[in-house]
């Protein structure tokens, strides 16, 4: 077999492991949907009336506010999630099964990549669960078939490249409480952007790092494929910016992998 | 023809910063025998372990493991050996059928032939009630024996097993060594680290004796007994009399009367015990008591490395 093919095995091998394990540990799959879930209903139902006015749009209100705070909902779930990776990772170095992976003779990147595909699929279910929760309530979104592929794409490529950067975190710590405090500046990363205000409504400081930080055109691009609105560079933007992330993630983990000390 | 090394380490050596863990260790165990590193916490038993697993990299030296350079072939290495360190490495989320299952996907051993290596492995270690259990529910000894037994799955031909039964109670410590008994006698190398002397006399082949990054003594466990003098006869005797004429019969210098007692240099073997007691009692001398004193590994510790050993800190 190719190095390919064995790299894909074991990876399907872990990522197999990694399921199982989601499975019979559902906690953390649930605290990725139950935090997001809570944010959506209280800034939909105690904030939203208020927020919603001050969005400047013809009718402005609750209903508004929800069509506008669905992408930054997501987005504060695939953080949350990643949160979750790195506490999985970290338990996981604590068991002493990794040092036992490392000394087989295994594709080196599999443990890995088992771990960001497994975080992939868990953070995407928990994302099915708060866009079910959002329909629940109202949220009636214009995206037709495409877009709809389109944003479970940007979805799946976002949590993709946090999921890098939350395995290198977990990895970098030393104890599982620490992996859980790292990815934390992510968690509050969305509501420095466009995820629950518009960024016109900020100082202009603060605004400049709203515009220019990677969430913001994520989220634009979701609000905009979601609500059937021109998303404009964005796009391209949120995909320059994952990718990047994915990339400075994947080596960061690499080199963390392979220089932690044995035990 | 010269029987090949399974392990061939020379000069290896390894610091943790301004810390000398590894300085210049020379080791060579032979294929299909047990070696055992003794040593005390802290002496680098771990860290040799963890170098020749492949876990760390050597700062320098050579080490050939079934033949292969563990540098340069690495993964050559990984798929001859395998490791048991004294903090399990099992799935706890995953039943121990699982957790076999894992180690049969990645070795790549098919379905089928898993399953037999799985179910052969389980019922030699004792472990088929439990296969459908997390290791959660396990006793400590059960974890270890999982724990081997996920290592042996790729049927290494060089197993590292690290400080084995520390934290067993002796009933799992005396099955972890008719364990390691069975994968000798299957051929297997093994290099095991313990700071239990009776576990090294135990199982080991040949000992080595580690302290400050080195071997301080290498050998069997006979050959490093007799490295230590000390090996004695204690005769206890009921009056001042009886002691004298037996130090004058024996050719010992006049012995402490207060003690009442003489320790005859000796090996303690029968044949010396029964030539000894013949002699005093042809000339008639009552011996009052009588005890036997061979030197264990205990004694070769403290003399090898000036330090009693950690068990006798501990105990």
């Amino acid at each position: 077999m190719s190095t390919l093919a064995l790299t894909a095995r074991d990876s399907a091998t872990m990522l197999r492991r990694n399921l199982k394990r989601a499975v019979r540990y559902p906690g953390l799959t649930v605290i990725v949907a139950a935090l997001p879930i809570v944010f959506l209903l209280m800034f939909v139902f105690v904030f939203g009336g208020t927020l919603g006015a001050g969005l400047g749009l013809p009718s402005g209100g609750r209903a508004e506010y929800l069509a506008y705070v669905v992408p930054g909902i997501l987005i504060l779930a695939i953080a949350g999630g990643a949160q979750g990776t790195a506490i999985g990772i970290a338990m996981d170095m604590t068991e002493g099964i990794i040092a036992r992976f490392r000394t087989m003779s295994i594709a080196r990147a599999s443990v890995l990549t088992g771990h960001v595909v497994g975080a992939v699929i868990q953070t995407m279910v928990g994302l099915a669960m708060v866009v079910a929760v959002a329909l629940l309530i109202g949220f009636r979104p214009e995206a037709n078939p495409v877009e709809w592929l389109a944003v479970l794409g940007v979805l799946a490529m976002t949590s993709f490249a946090l999921s890098w950067l939350s395995i290198a975190m977990g990895l970098h710590t030393k104890t599982v409480e620490a992996a859980s405090n790292l990815p934390m500046p992510l968690m509050l990363l969305p509501f420095f952007g466009s995820g629950f205000v518009p960024v016109e409504s900020m100082p202009a400081g603060l605004r400049w790092f709203a515009e220019h930080q990677p969430f913001t055109p994520i989220i634009e691009t979701l609000r905009g494929l979601l609500t059937g609105t021109a998303i404009g560079s964005s796009g391209v933007v949120a995909t320059a910016w994952c990718a990047a992330l994915a990339l400075v993630g994947y080596l960061w983990a690499r080199r963390n992998y392979e220089r932690r000390p044995a035990r | 023809m010269k029987p090949t090394a399974a392990i061939a380490v020379t000069g290896l050596r390894k610091s943790y910063g301004p810390k000398v863990v590894l300085d210049g260790l020379d080791l060579t165990v032979p294929e299909g025998t047990v070696f055992a590193l003794l040593g005390p916490n802290g002496a680098g038993k771990t860290t040799t372990v963890d170098i020749l697993s492949t876990l760390i990299p050597a700062d320098g030296g050579e080490v050939r493991i079934a033949g292969h350079d563990l540098r340069r072939e690495p993964d050559a290495v990984r798929a001859s050996i395998a490791l048991t360190g004294q903090f399990s490495a099992v799935d706890d989320l995953l039943t121990g059928a699982e957790n076999l299952r894992l180690m049969a996907d990645l070795l790549h051993v098919g379905r089928r032939e898993g399953q037999r290596r799985a179910t052969d492995l389980l019922a030699r270690f004792d472990l088929l009630d439990a296969a459908d259990r997390v290791p959660s529910t396990y006793s400590g000894g059960m974890r270890r024996r999982l724990d081997l037994a996920m290592g042996l799955m790729g049927d290494p031909r060089v197993v590292f097993l690290d400080e084995p039964t520390t934290g067993l109670d002796p009933r799992s410590r005396r099955a972890m060594w008719d364990i390691v008994r069975g994968l000798v006698a299957d051929g297997a190398t093994i290099l095991l680290t313990t700071q239990y002397l009776e576990e090294a006399d135990q199982l080991a082949d040949r000992i080595g004796v580690l302290d400050a990054g080195g071997l301080v003594a290498e050998g069997t466990a006979d050959e490093l007994k007799r490295m230590v003098p000390g090996g004695h006869i204690r005769l206890e005797f009921a009056g001042a009399e009886p002691l004298q004429r037996a130090a004058r019969l024996l050719g010992m210098p006049p012995a402490d009367e207060g003690a009442l007692t003489l320790e005859v240099p000796g090996d303690g073997s029968v044949a010396t015990l029964k030539a000894l007691l013949a002699r005093l009692d042809g000339a008639g001398v009552d011996v009052a008591g009588l005890a036997v004193n061979t030197p264990d590994l205990d004694d070769v510790f403290l003399a090898l490395t000036g330090r009693p050993t950690p068990a006798e800190v501990t105990s």
